[in-house]
């Protein structure tokens, strides 16, 4: 019987449900959460319109919106991490061991790591680009479709089942890179590096198929007269971090495969005995985990490039100067990753040259800071709420150069590595540069997205607790990194003196839950006041780009006639010559994919693959690869994918959008 | 009537521009799969001397062994090609053939290397002993994986071609089977001279 059950449940049991208090605050609360869902989708008879209008969609529009969804749902999940460690931090003095043990804590912080760039930051980011880039190359959709929403739902899978370990058995206590020969099996017997292998695998596979897909969309898909040149900067950005995406992600397809290989199979390539070489992981880790920040930060300094634009009404600065300094960034960051451990003892000649190219990085991004603020100079400027979230990111994002730039130097570095100096760093970046980019980016294309904008009051308060939430939380933690505090402790001693910063940086990370408080009472607000808002012209900040030229939110084929460009923001520049366009519109036939749930068949049978590995429930795996390649072959031979839009359905749409518009005016 | 034109004239259009687009794609996915394979080769060049103690490349390859593999994998790149000229020249019956031969020689390939495999596996040298062994199996077992996908999609595409002939869709299948295949080829002569020659010599 006991061999059967091993058999058949692998390495589960009922152990790998007991959990402490806190962890099952947090399960109750989400069996809580998905309970509603399931509820109000049964109250409301809803089933139906959820699987027709979203779980099969190969619409980007809709799939953006559920990564846009998605990674909200787990930046909520991020920021109770953030909150729980600082509150250790602030209150683990001397004898106070404070609330959470040691074990948890490093659950905490890997997990809020992990969750934090690939759920959120990637799923933000991903979400955007589905949104806005068909529409602002002038295209009806992206180059494949289906692979769109297959990369979707291998991201949700990675996503499902990080969220899993905190159900069922553990997390990681590796960090969110899980250094190894910590996150080998030797030193991590329990299924929480597994978890986060195969959560990353997942959605690193869909991020790599995405990254393919919208290169082919950019380069193939433009609109007739749309020279690479005359692309809006947002299109370029997303190029590049594409770019940085086929590249990279295969190294940690590659190297997550490696250490799982370590742990399950028994082998030896970055164990600490066998001839195994740990540094070689560390190698190839930051050899993608470099070029991932700048897959994050391109799209929001593209997102910056319309914005600045926009609200200044002027053209964009050096849109060349910006273009080569974007080409830079892409091939530069594959030739910086040894600064994230200048301390492994590579020789200082290695050092020294890891460290120049690490100050050089800084020039081509210190040209985009500039073009932008040339770009405010004598423009007639309006202070919206995208347009603060830019601000506080000048203001932040400049530090976090700063200061970046400083640990540049080795000799510094030796110093810094580790602590919460380079902690206060990165978040300087990610928060300052990342976060609040894809905010920015929401609160603009949000009329576009949705038909109505957001509340534009709450979501400056929501700006104001951000920027200042941001620089109380995190100053502090510079000036406890040159005192000596290193990152990821749980408690420490308290004649070290650290602790009122430590509380008082708590106390930012509090005024930073106030403005996530504000940013949810905006989006409440707005859903109910939408019909104050609505955005009946498709243009509702009077921008530049070809994705303001149809109607909010754009109809499922996006330009009933393919825009037809001859300069860069032409859009704009059209509106300004006020030449109405009189010839009558000519309409053809558009042929449109049709919905497939074998996208969301895909991802959820990866997650069951995903589990099964973890738990080693042997029998699982094989029978769900074979469903997968059964799924592909016959997806592949299904011949009948498209449908056409008829020209007299264009024509009901369209009169319909005008007749809008019309009552506006 | 005009309208039917339209659609006929827009489809065709639409049918070409699936084509360039799903070639350009695919030659982007075959870069993604070959940075895979840089970061294995990469790490098998780290760890290639770190044998535990145990044996090394020059203890355990044989080379006339690997020659033979290498022979059967560089016809079948050939025979691969030919097949595709056959698919251009619209003749079903040479292409089924050619891809038939493509077939036996990767599925030939490949049970020589479960041989190889497996003979490691029994003396003992399997990838538990060294972190040369792991890093060993792992990149050319990488390889074999991909040429058992390649031999699936192979079989799959004899049997739409035998039932569906060589329509449009196909005839695109076909010609992106062949650059994989060809890929594969090329990722093997890397670990011929990086794993086998020199690590024998």
């Amino acid at each position: 019987m006991n061999s059967f059950a091993s058999g058949l449940l692998g390495k589960l049991s009922w152990d790998a449900l007991q959990h402490d208090i806190i962890v099952t605050g947090g399960q109750v609360s989400m069996v809580l959460a998905a309970l509603t869902v399931v509820g109000l989708l049964f109250y409301f008879k809803r089933w139906k319109w959820l699987w027709n209008n979203w779980l099969t969609t190969v619409d980007p529009k809709k799939i953006g919106i559920m990564y846009l969804i998605a990674a909200t749902l787990m930046l909520l999940r991020g920021a109770v991490d953030a909150g729980m460690m600082r509150a250790q931090q602030a209150l683990a003095s001397g004898a106070s061991d404070g609330f959470l043990s040691s074990e948890h804590f490093q659950q905490i912080f890997s997990a809020h790591g992990t969750i934090m760039i690939f759920f959120v930051a990637m799923g933000l980011m991903f979400g955007l680009i589905n949104l806005i880039v068909p529409l602002q190359i002038g295209a009806r959709d992206v180059a494949f479709p289906f692979l769109n929403a297959t990369s979707f739902w291998l991201y949700a899978a990675g996503l499902m089942l990080i969220n899993l370990s905190l159900m069922v058995g553990e997390f990681s206590a590796a960090g969110w890179l899980a250094y190894p020969p910590l996150s080998g099996i030797a030193y991590s017997p329990g299924v929480g590096v597994d978890y986060w292998i195969w959560s990353l695998q997942i959605a690193g596979i869909g991020s790599t198929l995405a990254g393919i897909n919208f290169i082919v969309t950019i380069l193939k898909m433009r609109c007739p007269g749309m020279t690479m040149m005359k692309m809006p900067m947002f299109s370029w950005s997303v190029l590049s971090s594409m770019a940085l995406v086929v590249v990279a992600f295969p190294i940690l397809t590659a190297t997550l495969a490696m250490l799982a290989l370590d742990r399950t199979l028994g082998m030896h390539f970055f164990t600490a005995e066998s001839g195994g070489n740990p540094m070689m992981y560390i190698n190839l880790i930051w050899a993608w985990g470099h070029p991932e920040v700048y897959i994050l930060i391109l799209p929001a300094f593209g997102i910056f490039s319309e914005i600045v634009a926009t609200f200044a009404r002027k053209r964009l600065f050096g849109y060349k100067s910006m273009v080569w300094a974007l080409m830079a960034i892409t091939v530069l960051s594959f030739v910086v990753w040894l600064h994230h451990f200048f301390t492994m003892g590579a020789g200082a000649n290695v050092n020294a040259f890891f460290g120049i190219m690490t100050m050089i990085i800084a020039v081509p991004t210190g040209v985009k800071l500039f073009n932008w603020l040339f770009t405010m100079y004598r423009g007639r400027i309006r202070f919206t709420s995208p347009m603060l979230w830019f601000m506080g990111f000048v203001v932040t994002f400049t530090i976090g150069g700063v200061t970046g730039v400083m640990m540049s130097v080795p000799a510094i570095d030796f110093q810094l590595h580790n602590s919460l100096f380079l902690v206060a760093h990165f978040h300087n970046m990610i928060i300052g540069g990342v976060v609040f980019g894809y905010f920015a980016g929401i609160t603009y294309w949000f009329p576009k997205i949705f038909g109505f904008s957001l509340n534009e009051r709450l979501g400056k308060y929501a700006a104001w607790c951000w920027i200042v939430g941001f620089v109380v939380a995190f100053l502090p933690l510079y000036i406890l990194g040159i005192m000596g505090a290193t990152r990821r402790l749980e408690s420490y001693d308290s004649s070290m003196g650290w602790q009122g910063l430590f509380v008082v940086a708590g106390f930012g990370a509090a005024i930073i839950m106030l403005g996530v408080t504000f940013q949810i009472l905006q989006v409440i607000v707005s859903i109910i006041n939408r019909k104050d808002n609505l955005d009946t012209t498709g243009d509702h900040w009077d921008a530049r780009t070809l994705e303001w030229s149809t109607s909010s939110p754009a109809p499922h084929y996006n330009f009933a006639v393919l825009p037809v460009v001859t300069r860069r923001d032409d859009f704009w520049e059209s509106k300004q010559s006020k030449r109405k366009n009189t010839d009558k519109p000519n309409y053809q036939p558009i042929h449109m994919p049709k919905n497939t749930p074998v996208g969301l068949y895909i991802g959820m049978l990866s997650l069951i693959t995903g589990f099964a590995i973890v738990w080693h429930i042997i029998w699982l795996i094989p029978v769900a690869v074979v469903a997968i390649i059964l799924l592909i072959i016959i997806r592949t031979s299904n011949t009948n994918s498209t449908f056409t839009v008829s020209v007299a359905e264009i024509k009901k749409h369209e009169a319909a959008r005008l007749l809008t518009k019309g009552k506006t005016l | 009537m005009s309208d039917t034109t339209t659609t006929h004239a827009a489809t065709l259009s639409h049918r070409q521009e699936e084509d360039t687009k799903s070639t350009f794609g695919f030659w982007i996915y075959l870069m993604t799969d070959a940075i895979l394979f840089a970061s294995l080769f990469a790490t098998y060049a780290v760890l290639r001397n770190n044998t535990n103690g145990g044996p090394g490349g020059q203890e355990l390859f044989s080379l006339p062994f690997v020659l033979v593999e290498t022979l059967l994998l560089l016809t079948s790149s050939f025979t691969v090609g030919l097949a595709l000229l056959a698919v251009h020249r619209h003749d079903k019956q040479k292409a089924l053939i050619l891809l038939g031969i493509t077939f036996a020689l990767g599925a030939a390939f490949i049970a020589m290397e479960l041989t190889e495999f497996a003979h490691l596996i029994q003396e003992g040298h399997s990838w538990r002993q060294s972190a040369f062994l792991s890093a060993f199996f792992t990149l050319v077992g990488t390889h074999g994986l991909h040429i058992l996908v390649g031999l699936m999609w192979l079989s799959v595409m004899i049997v739409k071609v035998v039932r569906e002939g060589l329509n449009r869709a196909n005839v695109r299948k076909l010609t992106l089977l062949a650059m994989f295949w060809h890929f594969l080829d090329v990722v093997w002569i890397f670990i011929f001279s990086i794993v086998y020659l020199i690590g024998a010599a």
